[in-house]
Protein backbone atom coordinates (compact mmCIF):
# COMPACT_ATOMS: atom_id res chain seq x y z
CA UNK A 1 0.00 0.00 0.00
CA UNK A 2 2.88 2.39 1.08
CA UNK A 3 4.52 1.69 -1.43
CA UNK A 4 2.41 2.11 -4.52
CA UNK A 5 0.62 5.50 -3.13
CA UNK A 6 3.31 7.50 -4.99
CA UNK A 7 3.21 5.50 -8.23
CA UNK A 8 -0.99 6.02 -7.49
CA UNK A 9 -0.53 9.67 -7.14
CA UNK A 10 1.65 9.81 -10.49
CA UNK A 11 -0.73 8.36 -12.43
CA UNK A 12 -3.49 10.37 -11.12
CA UNK A 13 -1.11 13.56 -12.17
CA UNK A 14 -0.79 12.40 -15.37
CA UNK A 15 -4.28 11.82 -16.14
CA UNK A 16 -5.23 14.62 -14.77
CA UNK A 17 -2.63 16.47 -17.02
CA UNK A 18 -3.75 14.51 -19.73
CA UNK A 19 -7.45 15.57 -19.51
CA UNK A 20 -6.13 19.19 -19.06
CA UNK A 21 -4.54 18.97 -22.15
CA UNK A 22 -6.92 17.28 -24.15
CA UNK A 23 -9.29 20.06 -22.98
CA UNK A 24 -7.22 22.68 -24.53
CA UNK A 25 -7.72 23.63 -28.16
CA UNK A 26 -5.62 23.03 -30.56
CA UNK A 27 -2.54 25.28 -30.67
CA UNK A 28 -3.37 26.35 -27.30
CA UNK A 29 0.02 24.56 -25.76
CA UNK A 30 1.46 27.76 -27.09
CA UNK A 31 0.12 29.34 -23.85
CA UNK A 32 3.25 28.41 -22.07
CA UNK A 33 5.11 31.66 -21.24
CA UNK A 34 7.68 32.99 -24.48
CA UNK A 35 9.15 34.71 -21.94
CA UNK A 36 12.90 34.57 -23.60
CA UNK A 37 12.09 35.21 -27.24
CA UNK A 38 9.73 37.91 -26.24
CA UNK A 39 12.76 39.61 -24.78
CA UNK A 40 14.59 38.48 -27.81
CA UNK A 41 12.37 40.17 -29.85
CA UNK A 42 11.85 43.31 -27.67
CA UNK A 43 15.73 43.82 -27.09
CA UNK A 44 16.95 46.24 -30.09
CA UNK A 45 13.43 48.51 -29.55
CA UNK A 46 13.88 47.48 -25.50
CA UNK A 47 17.64 49.18 -25.90
CA UNK A 48 16.95 52.32 -27.81
CA UNK A 49 13.70 53.20 -25.97
CA UNK A 50 15.70 52.72 -22.94
CA UNK A 51 18.78 55.20 -24.05
CA UNK A 52 16.89 57.49 -26.01
CA UNK A 53 13.60 57.94 -24.42
CA UNK A 54 13.23 56.51 -20.80
CA UNK A 55 16.72 57.86 -19.72
CA UNK A 56 16.36 61.23 -21.22
CA UNK A 57 12.62 61.51 -19.73
CA UNK A 58 14.10 60.68 -16.21
CA UNK A 59 17.28 62.45 -16.38
CA UNK A 60 15.51 65.66 -18.04
CA UNK A 61 13.54 65.62 -14.78
CA UNK A 62 16.69 65.37 -12.41
CA UNK A 63 18.72 68.23 -14.80
CA UNK A 64 15.24 70.71 -14.03
CA UNK A 65 16.15 70.75 -10.57
CA UNK A 66 20.14 71.24 -11.16
CA UNK A 67 22.56 73.87 -12.89
CA UNK A 68 24.31 71.70 -15.15
CA UNK A 69 27.79 72.26 -17.14
CA UNK A 70 27.75 69.64 -19.56
CA UNK A 71 31.47 70.26 -20.22
CA UNK A 72 32.64 70.38 -17.48
CA UNK A 73 30.36 67.63 -15.50
CA UNK A 74 29.50 69.81 -12.69
CA UNK A 75 26.37 69.30 -11.09
CA UNK A 76 24.57 71.77 -8.75
CA UNK A 77 21.57 71.10 -7.01
CA UNK A 78 19.17 74.26 -7.35
CA UNK A 79 15.63 72.95 -6.29
CA UNK A 80 13.25 74.94 -7.73
CA UNK A 81 15.11 77.70 -9.02
CA UNK A 82 14.92 76.87 -12.38
CA UNK A 83 11.59 77.12 -12.71
CA UNK A 84 10.88 80.07 -10.17
CA UNK A 85 13.70 81.93 -12.70
CA UNK A 86 11.71 80.68 -15.50
CA UNK A 87 8.17 82.39 -13.90
CA UNK A 88 9.71 85.22 -13.66
CA UNK A 89 11.12 85.77 -16.61
CA UNK A 90 9.32 88.18 -19.09
CA UNK A 91 10.44 86.10 -22.07
CA UNK A 92 9.39 83.18 -20.55
CA UNK A 93 5.70 84.62 -20.62
CA UNK A 94 6.28 86.20 -23.98
CA UNK A 95 7.54 82.83 -25.56
CA UNK A 96 3.96 81.29 -23.81
CA UNK A 97 1.96 83.77 -25.35
CA UNK A 98 3.54 83.49 -28.69
CA UNK A 99 2.80 79.77 -28.55
CA UNK A 100 -0.74 80.57 -27.68
CA UNK A 101 -1.63 82.86 -30.15
CA UNK A 102 0.44 80.57 -32.99
CA UNK A 103 -1.78 77.35 -31.42
CA UNK A 104 -5.42 79.06 -31.46
CA UNK A 105 -4.59 81.27 -34.46
CA UNK A 106 -3.63 78.02 -36.55
CA UNK A 107 -6.55 75.98 -35.01
CA UNK A 108 -9.57 77.46 -36.57
CA UNK A 109 -8.18 78.29 -39.92
CA UNK A 110 -7.17 74.89 -40.02
CA UNK A 111 -10.04 73.12 -39.11
CA UNK A 112 -12.67 75.34 -41.22
CA UNK A 113 -10.53 75.10 -44.12
CA UNK A 114 -9.49 71.44 -44.32
CA UNK A 115 -13.55 70.33 -42.79
CA UNK A 116 -14.36 72.85 -45.91
CA UNK A 117 -12.13 70.89 -48.01
CA UNK A 118 -12.75 67.59 -46.79
CA UNK A 119 -16.55 68.48 -47.70
CA UNK A 120 -16.52 69.40 -50.91
CA UNK A 121 -14.74 66.59 -51.92
CA UNK A 122 -17.45 64.08 -50.38
CA UNK A 123 -19.46 65.10 -53.20
CA UNK A 124 -19.15 64.43 -56.98
CA UNK A 125 -16.59 65.76 -58.09
CA UNK A 126 -14.13 65.40 -61.09
CA UNK A 127 -10.61 65.09 -60.73
CA UNK A 128 -11.01 63.85 -57.26
CA UNK A 129 -7.52 62.45 -57.08
CA UNK A 130 -5.56 65.43 -58.29
CA UNK A 131 -7.34 67.53 -55.70
CA UNK A 132 -6.48 65.70 -53.10
CA UNK A 133 -2.84 65.08 -54.24
CA UNK A 134 -2.68 69.18 -54.60
CA UNK A 135 -4.05 69.72 -51.25
CA UNK A 136 -2.13 67.22 -49.54
CA UNK A 137 1.27 67.83 -51.15
CA UNK A 138 2.57 70.82 -48.67
CA UNK A 139 2.22 68.16 -46.01
CA UNK A 140 4.88 65.52 -47.17
CA UNK A 141 7.16 68.29 -48.00
CA UNK A 142 10.45 69.45 -45.56
CA UNK A 143 9.40 72.37 -43.40
CA UNK A 144 12.48 73.67 -44.04
CA UNK A 145 12.14 74.16 -47.93
CA UNK A 146 8.49 75.17 -47.24
CA UNK A 147 9.68 77.94 -45.04
CA UNK A 148 12.56 78.92 -47.76
CA UNK A 149 9.76 79.10 -50.38
CA UNK A 150 7.62 81.29 -48.20
CA UNK A 151 10.52 83.72 -47.56
CA UNK A 152 10.40 84.12 -51.30
CA UNK A 153 6.59 84.35 -50.99
CA UNK A 154 6.73 87.41 -48.19
CA UNK A 155 9.82 89.39 -50.04
CA UNK A 156 8.03 92.79 -49.46
CA UNK A 157 9.15 93.90 -52.51
CA UNK A 158 9.02 91.23 -55.24
CA UNK A 159 7.11 88.85 -53.46
CA UNK A 160 4.09 87.38 -54.73
CA UNK A 161 1.75 87.98 -51.47
CA UNK A 162 2.53 91.74 -51.81
CA UNK A 163 1.22 91.58 -54.99
CA UNK A 164 -1.88 90.14 -54.54
CA UNK A 165 -2.50 91.89 -51.58
CA UNK A 166 -1.76 95.06 -53.60
CA UNK A 167 -4.46 94.36 -56.23
CA UNK A 168 -7.18 94.89 -53.30
CA UNK A 169 -5.18 98.34 -52.73
CA UNK A 170 -3.66 97.46 -49.63
CA UNK A 171 0.49 98.92 -49.60
CA UNK A 172 3.36 96.49 -49.20
CA UNK A 173 3.38 94.71 -45.83
CA UNK A 174 6.94 93.85 -44.40
CA UNK A 175 5.62 90.78 -43.51
CA UNK A 176 8.84 88.92 -41.71
CA UNK A 177 10.41 91.95 -40.29
CA UNK A 178 7.25 93.63 -38.69
CA UNK A 179 6.76 92.37 -35.22
CA UNK A 180 3.05 93.05 -35.96
CA UNK A 181 2.78 90.97 -39.22
CA UNK A 182 4.84 88.06 -38.77
CA UNK A 183 3.17 85.87 -36.08
CA UNK A 184 0.09 86.31 -38.79
CA UNK A 185 2.75 84.89 -41.66
CA UNK A 186 3.80 82.26 -39.64
CA UNK A 187 -0.17 81.20 -38.86
CA UNK A 188 -0.89 81.15 -42.56
CA UNK A 189 2.08 79.46 -43.92
CA UNK A 190 1.47 76.64 -40.92
CA UNK A 191 -2.09 76.35 -42.12
CA UNK A 192 -1.10 76.01 -45.51
CA UNK A 193 1.11 73.14 -44.32
CA UNK A 194 -0.55 71.51 -42.14
CA UNK A 195 -4.58 71.19 -43.23
CA UNK A 196 -4.04 68.36 -45.34
CA UNK A 197 -3.93 66.07 -42.69
CA UNK A 198 -6.81 66.93 -41.14
CA UNK A 199 -8.36 67.00 -44.26
CA UNK A 200 -8.01 63.07 -44.86
CA UNK A 201 -8.98 62.52 -41.26
CA UNK A 202 -12.35 64.55 -41.75
CA UNK A 203 -12.79 63.00 -44.92
CA UNK A 204 -12.75 59.30 -43.09
CA UNK A 205 -14.93 60.65 -40.45
CA UNK A 206 -17.47 61.52 -43.42
CA UNK A 207 -17.36 58.21 -45.04
CA UNK A 208 -18.32 56.75 -41.56
CA UNK A 209 -21.87 58.76 -41.97
CA UNK A 210 -23.93 56.12 -43.64
CA UNK A 211 -25.56 58.15 -46.48
CA UNK A 212 -29.13 56.83 -45.71
CA UNK A 213 -29.09 59.60 -42.96
CA UNK A 214 -28.77 62.13 -45.81
CA UNK A 215 -31.58 60.12 -47.98
CA UNK A 216 -33.66 60.45 -44.81
CA UNK A 217 -33.19 63.85 -44.64
CA UNK A 218 -34.03 64.76 -48.11
CA UNK A 219 -37.18 62.77 -47.91
CA UNK A 220 -38.16 65.46 -45.17
CA UNK A 221 -37.51 68.09 -47.55
CA UNK A 222 -34.13 69.25 -45.72
CA UNK A 223 -31.81 71.57 -47.67
CA UNK A 224 -28.14 71.47 -47.61
CA UNK A 225 -27.32 73.55 -44.92
CA UNK A 226 -29.84 72.08 -42.40
CA UNK A 227 -28.03 68.58 -43.61
CA UNK A 228 -24.62 69.95 -42.94
CA UNK A 229 -25.73 71.10 -40.00
CA UNK A 230 -28.09 68.54 -38.24
CA UNK A 231 -26.17 65.26 -39.68
CA UNK A 232 -22.44 65.48 -40.52
CA UNK A 233 -21.51 68.34 -37.69
CA UNK A 234 -23.17 66.26 -34.41
CA UNK A 235 -21.72 62.88 -36.06
CA UNK A 236 -18.64 64.74 -36.94
CA UNK A 237 -18.33 65.87 -33.17
CA UNK A 238 -15.83 63.09 -32.12
CA UNK A 239 -13.50 63.17 -35.17
CA UNK A 240 -13.56 67.32 -34.84
CA UNK A 241 -12.61 66.44 -31.07
CA UNK A 242 -9.60 64.57 -31.94
CA UNK A 243 -8.25 66.97 -34.62
CA UNK A 244 -8.18 69.55 -32.31
CA UNK A 245 -6.77 68.34 -29.36
CA UNK A 246 -4.06 66.66 -32.07
CA UNK A 247 -3.85 70.22 -33.45
CA UNK A 248 -3.31 71.60 -30.63
CA UNK A 249 -0.74 69.07 -29.34
CA UNK A 250 1.19 69.48 -32.71
CA UNK A 251 0.98 73.34 -32.89
CA UNK A 252 2.58 74.04 -29.65
CA UNK A 253 5.22 72.16 -30.86
CA UNK A 254 5.70 73.90 -33.72
CA UNK A 255 9.83 74.36 -34.66
CA UNK A 256 11.09 74.23 -37.87
CA UNK A 257 9.23 76.46 -40.19
CA UNK A 258 9.92 78.93 -37.34
CA UNK A 259 13.39 78.92 -37.39
CA UNK A 260 13.95 79.01 -41.14
CA UNK A 261 10.69 81.53 -41.72
CA UNK A 262 11.55 84.15 -39.22
CA UNK A 263 14.12 82.75 -36.67
CA UNK A 264 12.04 83.61 -33.82
CA UNK A 265 11.82 87.14 -35.04
CA UNK A 266 11.60 90.19 -35.34
CA UNK A 267 11.97 91.16 -31.75
CA UNK A 268 11.03 87.97 -30.28
CA UNK A 269 7.42 88.17 -31.96
CA UNK A 270 7.74 84.11 -33.25
CA UNK A 271 9.34 82.80 -30.40
CA UNK A 272 7.79 79.85 -29.51
CA UNK A 273 8.26 77.37 -26.76
CA UNK A 274 10.87 74.85 -28.63
CA UNK A 275 12.69 77.60 -29.77
CA UNK A 276 13.05 78.56 -27.00
CA UNK A 277 14.44 75.17 -25.31
CA UNK A 278 16.63 75.01 -28.18
CA UNK A 279 18.36 78.03 -27.76
CA UNK A 280 18.83 77.93 -23.88
CA UNK A 281 19.98 74.34 -24.86
CA UNK A 282 22.13 74.63 -27.84
CA UNK A 283 22.74 78.50 -27.52
CA UNK A 284 23.40 79.39 -24.24
CA UNK A 285 24.08 75.86 -23.03
CA UNK A 286 22.12 76.00 -20.04
CA UNK A 287 20.61 72.52 -20.04
CA UNK A 288 19.22 72.81 -16.39
CA UNK A 289 17.19 75.64 -17.43
CA UNK A 290 15.90 74.16 -20.71
CA UNK A 291 14.84 70.92 -19.13
CA UNK A 292 12.66 72.84 -16.65
CA UNK A 293 11.16 74.68 -19.72
CA UNK A 294 10.66 71.40 -21.84
CA UNK A 295 8.56 69.87 -18.57
CA UNK A 296 6.65 72.98 -18.36
CA UNK A 297 5.68 72.16 -22.18
CA UNK A 298 5.46 67.98 -20.95
CA UNK A 299 2.64 68.66 -18.43
CA UNK A 300 0.45 70.91 -20.89
CA UNK A 301 0.73 68.63 -23.58
CA UNK A 302 0.08 65.70 -20.74
CA UNK A 303 -3.37 67.46 -19.70
CA UNK A 304 -4.39 67.56 -22.97
CA UNK A 305 -3.48 64.03 -23.77
CA UNK A 306 -5.28 63.18 -20.24
CA UNK A 307 -8.47 65.15 -22.05
CA UNK A 308 -8.35 63.51 -25.08
CA UNK A 309 -7.91 59.72 -23.27
CA UNK A 310 -11.01 60.65 -21.29
CA UNK A 311 -13.14 61.96 -23.84
CA UNK A 312 -12.35 59.24 -26.37
CA UNK A 313 -12.92 56.63 -22.92
CA UNK A 314 -16.65 58.36 -22.41
CA UNK A 315 -17.38 57.96 -26.17
CA UNK A 316 -17.04 54.14 -26.37
CA UNK A 317 -18.67 53.75 -23.57
CA UNK A 318 -22.04 56.15 -24.52
CA UNK A 319 -21.67 54.39 -28.12
CA UNK A 320 -20.49 51.22 -27.22
CA UNK B 1 -38.45 69.93 -62.26
CA UNK B 2 -36.37 71.39 -64.93
CA UNK B 3 -35.16 74.47 -62.45
CA UNK B 4 -34.64 71.98 -59.80
CA UNK B 5 -31.83 70.21 -62.00
CA UNK B 6 -30.59 73.47 -63.48
CA UNK B 7 -30.37 74.48 -59.89
CA UNK B 8 -28.06 71.72 -58.73
CA UNK B 9 -25.79 71.60 -62.00
CA UNK B 10 -25.22 75.36 -61.43
CA UNK B 11 -24.21 75.01 -57.83
CA UNK B 12 -21.82 72.01 -58.70
CA UNK B 13 -20.12 74.02 -60.82
CA UNK B 14 -19.70 76.37 -58.24
CA UNK B 15 -18.58 74.09 -56.29
CA UNK B 16 -15.76 72.69 -58.96
CA UNK B 17 -14.67 76.33 -59.89
CA UNK B 18 -14.34 77.20 -56.09
CA UNK B 19 -12.49 73.64 -55.04
CA UNK B 20 -10.27 74.21 -58.19
CA UNK B 21 -9.43 77.45 -57.43
CA UNK B 22 -8.51 76.66 -53.52
CA UNK B 23 -6.79 73.57 -54.92
CA UNK B 24 -4.11 75.90 -57.09
CA UNK B 25 -3.72 78.48 -54.59
CA UNK B 26 -2.22 75.33 -52.48
CA UNK B 27 0.48 74.45 -55.09
CA UNK B 28 1.01 77.98 -56.02
CA UNK B 29 4.36 78.30 -53.64
CA UNK B 30 5.34 74.61 -55.50
CA UNK B 31 5.02 76.40 -59.08
CA UNK B 32 6.49 79.59 -57.94
CA UNK B 33 9.38 77.90 -56.58
CA UNK B 34 9.90 75.78 -59.65
CA UNK B 35 9.27 78.92 -61.99
CA UNK B 36 11.65 81.03 -59.90
CA UNK B 37 14.73 78.22 -59.85
CA UNK B 38 14.92 78.57 -63.71
CA UNK B 39 14.83 82.08 -63.85
CA UNK B 40 17.86 84.54 -63.68
CA UNK B 41 17.53 87.80 -61.40
CA UNK B 42 17.20 90.07 -63.69
CA UNK B 43 13.29 88.10 -63.84
CA UNK B 44 13.43 87.59 -60.35
CA UNK B 45 13.33 91.59 -59.42
CA UNK B 46 10.75 92.86 -61.21
CA UNK B 47 7.29 94.30 -60.44
CA UNK B 48 4.59 93.38 -60.75
CA UNK B 49 6.51 89.77 -60.92
CA UNK B 50 6.71 87.50 -63.78
CA UNK B 51 5.27 84.10 -63.91
CA UNK B 52 7.65 83.13 -66.91
CA UNK B 53 11.39 83.26 -67.22
CA UNK B 54 12.60 84.90 -70.47
CA UNK B 55 14.81 82.71 -70.69
CA UNK B 56 15.57 79.25 -69.01
CA UNK B 57 18.38 79.18 -66.45
CA UNK B 58 19.05 75.82 -66.08
CA UNK B 59 22.38 76.94 -64.80
CA UNK B 60 20.87 77.85 -61.75
CA UNK B 61 21.05 74.27 -60.20
CA UNK B 62 24.66 73.80 -60.90
CA UNK B 63 25.47 77.12 -59.76
CA UNK B 64 24.21 75.72 -56.50
CA UNK B 65 26.24 72.99 -56.12
CA UNK B 66 29.30 74.86 -56.86
CA UNK B 67 27.89 77.14 -53.90
CA UNK B 68 27.74 74.14 -51.37
CA UNK B 69 28.19 70.85 -51.68
CA UNK B 70 25.03 69.52 -52.15
CA UNK B 71 25.72 66.09 -53.64
CA UNK B 72 27.14 65.09 -50.00
CA UNK B 73 24.46 66.53 -48.34
CA UNK B 74 22.46 64.31 -50.89
CA UNK B 75 24.22 61.20 -50.33
CA UNK B 76 23.86 62.06 -46.27
CA UNK B 77 20.37 62.11 -46.22
CA UNK B 78 19.85 58.97 -48.09
CA UNK B 79 22.35 57.20 -46.46
CA UNK B 80 20.69 58.16 -42.74
CA UNK B 81 16.96 57.15 -44.87
CA UNK B 82 17.90 54.19 -46.07
CA UNK B 83 19.58 53.11 -42.84
CA UNK B 84 16.43 54.38 -40.36
CA UNK B 85 13.78 52.88 -42.60
CA UNK B 86 15.38 49.09 -42.79
CA UNK B 87 17.01 49.39 -39.56
CA UNK B 88 12.43 50.39 -37.97
CA UNK B 89 11.31 47.87 -40.60
CA UNK B 90 13.35 45.03 -38.63
CA UNK B 91 12.87 46.26 -34.93
CA UNK B 92 9.36 47.42 -35.47
CA UNK B 93 8.41 44.00 -36.64
CA UNK B 94 9.92 42.05 -34.30
CA UNK B 95 9.19 44.18 -31.41
CA UNK B 96 5.43 44.00 -32.99
CA UNK B 97 5.42 40.37 -33.60
CA UNK B 98 6.33 40.15 -29.70
CA UNK B 99 3.22 41.64 -29.17
CA UNK B 100 1.26 40.33 -31.53
CA UNK B 101 1.28 37.11 -30.70
CA UNK B 102 3.86 36.06 -27.85
CA UNK B 103 3.07 34.80 -24.39
CA UNK B 104 4.44 37.01 -22.11
CA UNK B 105 3.82 38.47 -18.46
CA UNK B 106 3.20 41.81 -18.31
CA UNK B 107 2.60 42.08 -21.97
CA UNK B 108 -0.18 44.41 -22.62
CA UNK B 109 0.95 46.84 -19.71
CA UNK B 110 4.75 47.12 -21.60
CA UNK B 111 2.20 47.82 -24.65
CA UNK B 112 1.02 50.46 -23.15
CA UNK B 113 3.99 51.93 -21.90
CA UNK B 114 5.19 51.98 -25.57
CA UNK B 115 1.98 53.76 -26.74
CA UNK B 116 2.39 56.33 -23.68
CA UNK B 117 5.69 57.22 -25.06
CA UNK B 118 4.04 58.54 -28.33
CA UNK B 119 3.08 61.51 -26.16
CA UNK B 120 6.55 62.36 -24.98
CA UNK B 121 7.40 65.83 -26.78
CA UNK B 122 10.66 65.71 -28.82
CA UNK B 123 12.15 68.63 -26.96
CA UNK B 124 12.20 66.58 -23.36
CA UNK B 125 13.90 63.65 -24.50
CA UNK B 126 16.66 65.45 -26.92
CA UNK B 127 18.80 67.22 -24.65
CA UNK B 128 19.59 63.91 -22.49
CA UNK B 129 19.85 62.11 -25.94
CA UNK B 130 22.13 64.94 -26.97
CA UNK B 131 24.10 64.34 -23.82
CA UNK B 132 24.04 60.14 -24.74
CA UNK B 133 25.57 60.63 -28.48
CA UNK B 134 28.20 63.11 -26.42
CA UNK B 135 29.03 60.63 -23.81
CA UNK B 136 29.79 58.31 -26.64
CA UNK B 137 31.85 60.92 -28.65
CA UNK B 138 29.32 60.38 -31.37
CA UNK B 139 28.59 63.79 -31.73
CA UNK B 140 28.78 65.18 -35.65
CA UNK B 141 28.33 61.27 -36.83
CA UNK B 142 26.43 59.40 -39.14
CA UNK B 143 25.45 57.39 -35.81
CA UNK B 144 24.33 60.14 -34.26
CA UNK B 145 22.10 60.50 -36.70
CA UNK B 146 20.87 56.71 -37.29
CA UNK B 147 20.60 55.36 -34.00
CA UNK B 148 18.32 57.13 -31.89
CA UNK B 149 15.96 56.66 -34.67
CA UNK B 150 16.26 52.88 -35.04
CA UNK B 151 12.80 51.78 -32.71
CA UNK B 152 9.89 53.39 -33.23
CA UNK B 153 6.85 53.18 -31.18
CA UNK B 154 4.30 54.50 -34.09
CA UNK B 155 5.94 51.64 -36.24
CA UNK B 156 5.57 48.95 -33.72
CA UNK B 157 2.29 50.01 -33.21
CA UNK B 158 1.00 49.70 -37.06
CA UNK B 159 2.62 46.20 -37.52
CA UNK B 160 1.23 44.85 -34.58
CA UNK B 161 -2.48 46.17 -35.91
CA UNK B 162 -1.34 44.70 -38.71
CA UNK B 163 -0.16 41.03 -37.38
CA UNK B 164 -3.17 40.11 -35.22
CA UNK B 165 -5.95 40.08 -38.19
CA UNK B 166 -3.59 37.51 -39.71
CA UNK B 167 -5.30 34.06 -39.04
CA UNK B 168 -3.26 32.19 -36.63
CA UNK B 169 -4.28 28.89 -38.55
CA UNK B 170 -1.29 29.88 -41.14
CA UNK B 171 0.99 30.22 -38.27
CA UNK B 172 -0.26 26.79 -36.90
CA UNK B 173 0.85 24.72 -40.09
CA UNK B 174 4.35 26.03 -40.19
CA UNK B 175 4.47 24.99 -36.24
CA UNK B 176 3.45 21.57 -36.82
CA UNK B 177 6.41 21.45 -39.77
CA UNK B 178 8.73 22.58 -36.47
CA UNK B 179 9.30 25.91 -38.00
CA UNK B 180 10.43 28.78 -34.99
CA UNK B 181 9.36 32.14 -34.29
CA UNK B 182 12.03 33.48 -35.68
CA UNK B 183 11.12 31.22 -38.84
CA UNK B 184 7.55 31.94 -38.51
CA UNK B 185 7.79 35.55 -38.36
CA UNK B 186 10.29 36.20 -41.71
CA UNK B 187 8.19 33.15 -43.74
CA UNK B 188 4.74 33.88 -42.87
CA UNK B 189 3.96 37.22 -41.14
CA UNK B 190 6.42 39.27 -42.95
CA UNK B 191 5.70 38.48 -46.53
CA UNK B 192 1.73 38.79 -45.70
CA UNK B 193 2.28 42.18 -44.35
CA UNK B 194 3.53 43.47 -47.32
CA UNK B 195 1.18 47.04 -47.35
CA UNK B 196 1.83 47.86 -43.36
CA UNK B 197 5.38 47.46 -44.17
CA UNK B 198 5.18 50.08 -47.24
CA UNK B 199 3.29 52.58 -45.13
CA UNK B 200 5.76 52.06 -42.15
CA UNK B 201 8.60 52.61 -44.55
CA UNK B 202 7.38 55.31 -46.50
CA UNK B 203 6.39 57.12 -43.18
CA UNK B 204 9.89 56.70 -42.13
CA UNK B 205 11.74 57.61 -45.02
CA UNK B 206 9.84 60.66 -45.27
CA UNK B 207 10.40 61.47 -41.46
CA UNK B 208 14.05 61.25 -41.42
CA UNK B 209 14.18 62.83 -44.65
CA UNK B 210 12.44 65.93 -43.65
CA UNK B 211 14.36 65.82 -39.92
CA UNK B 212 15.54 69.02 -39.40
CA UNK B 213 16.43 69.76 -35.49
CA UNK B 214 18.02 66.90 -34.42
CA UNK B 215 20.84 67.13 -37.42
CA UNK B 216 20.73 70.71 -36.56
CA UNK B 217 21.62 69.85 -32.58
CA UNK B 218 24.11 66.72 -33.35
CA UNK B 219 25.64 67.86 -37.04
CA UNK B 220 28.98 70.54 -36.90
CA UNK B 221 30.53 69.83 -39.76
CA UNK B 222 29.73 70.73 -43.52
CA UNK B 223 30.68 67.38 -44.94
CA UNK B 224 27.97 65.86 -42.00
CA UNK B 225 25.25 67.96 -43.03
CA UNK B 226 21.60 66.75 -44.18
CA UNK B 227 19.92 68.20 -47.35
CA UNK B 228 17.40 69.88 -44.89
CA UNK B 229 20.14 71.22 -42.84
CA UNK B 230 22.36 72.28 -45.63
CA UNK B 231 19.55 74.03 -47.13
CA UNK B 232 18.98 76.14 -43.61
CA UNK B 233 22.19 77.30 -43.45
CA UNK B 234 22.30 77.92 -47.29
CA UNK B 235 19.81 79.93 -46.55
CA UNK B 236 21.78 81.83 -43.83
CA UNK B 237 24.31 82.56 -46.42
CA UNK B 238 22.41 83.37 -49.47
CA UNK B 239 19.55 85.80 -48.01
CA UNK B 240 17.66 87.23 -50.86
CA UNK B 241 19.31 85.17 -53.92
CA UNK B 242 15.96 83.43 -55.09
CA UNK B 243 17.37 81.98 -57.96
CA UNK B 244 19.74 79.80 -56.25
CA UNK B 245 17.35 79.25 -52.96
CA UNK B 246 14.60 78.20 -54.97
CA UNK B 247 16.85 75.97 -56.90
CA UNK B 248 17.68 74.23 -53.67
CA UNK B 249 14.56 74.07 -52.03
CA UNK B 250 13.76 72.11 -55.26
CA UNK B 251 16.20 69.71 -54.62
CA UNK B 252 15.40 69.22 -50.87
CA UNK B 253 11.33 68.87 -52.13
CA UNK B 254 11.82 66.58 -54.99
CA UNK B 255 12.61 63.05 -53.68
CA UNK B 256 9.63 63.14 -51.16
CA UNK B 257 7.48 64.32 -53.81
CA UNK B 258 8.12 61.85 -55.84
CA UNK B 259 8.09 59.10 -53.60
CA UNK B 260 4.38 60.85 -52.64
CA UNK B 261 3.37 60.69 -56.63
CA UNK B 262 3.83 57.22 -56.72
CA UNK B 263 2.54 55.92 -53.39
CA UNK B 264 -0.07 57.97 -52.07
CA UNK B 265 -2.33 55.81 -50.99
CA UNK B 266 0.28 54.95 -48.44
CA UNK B 267 0.79 58.19 -47.00
CA UNK B 268 -2.95 58.56 -46.76
CA UNK B 269 -3.46 54.66 -44.95
CA UNK B 270 -0.97 56.05 -42.41
CA UNK B 271 -2.50 59.04 -41.33
CA UNK B 272 -5.84 57.62 -41.23
CA UNK B 273 -4.12 54.84 -38.93
CA UNK B 274 -1.98 57.45 -36.70
CA UNK B 275 -5.57 59.53 -36.57
CA UNK B 276 -7.55 56.00 -35.26
CA UNK B 277 -4.88 54.96 -32.80
CA UNK B 278 -6.24 56.31 -29.49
Amino acid sequence: MIETTPEFQEEKLITASHIKEKKKKPGEEKKKSDLVTALLFLSPTLIIFGTFILFPVIFSFYLSFHQWNMFSGDTTFIGFDNYIKMFQSDEFWSVFKNTVIYTFGTIPLNMGFSLLVAYILHKKIIGKKFLRTAFFAPVVISPVAAAVIWRWLYDPNFGLINYFVGLFGIDPINWLNDPSAAMFALIVMGVWKTFGINMILFAAGLQAIPDHYYEAAEIDGANQWTKFWNITVPLLAPTTFFIMVMSIISSFQVFDIVYVLTSGGPLGATKVFVFYVYEHAFKFFDMGYASAAAYILFAILFVLTLVQVRYMKTKVYTFG
Amino acid sequence: MNAVKAGKITKSVAEHIFIYILALLTIAPFVWMVLTSVKDMADIYVYPPKWFPSELHLDNYSKVFNAAPFGRYYLNSAVVAIVVTLGQLITCSMAAYAFARLNFKGRNILFLLFLGTMMIPYNVTMIPSFMVLYWLDWVDTYQALIVPGLASAFGTFLLRQFFITIPKELEEAAYLDGANKFTVLIRIIIPLSKPALATLAIFTFMGVFNDFIWALIVINSEEMRTVQLGLAIFRDRYLTQWDLLMAGSVMAVMPILIVFFFAQKYFIKGITLSGLKD
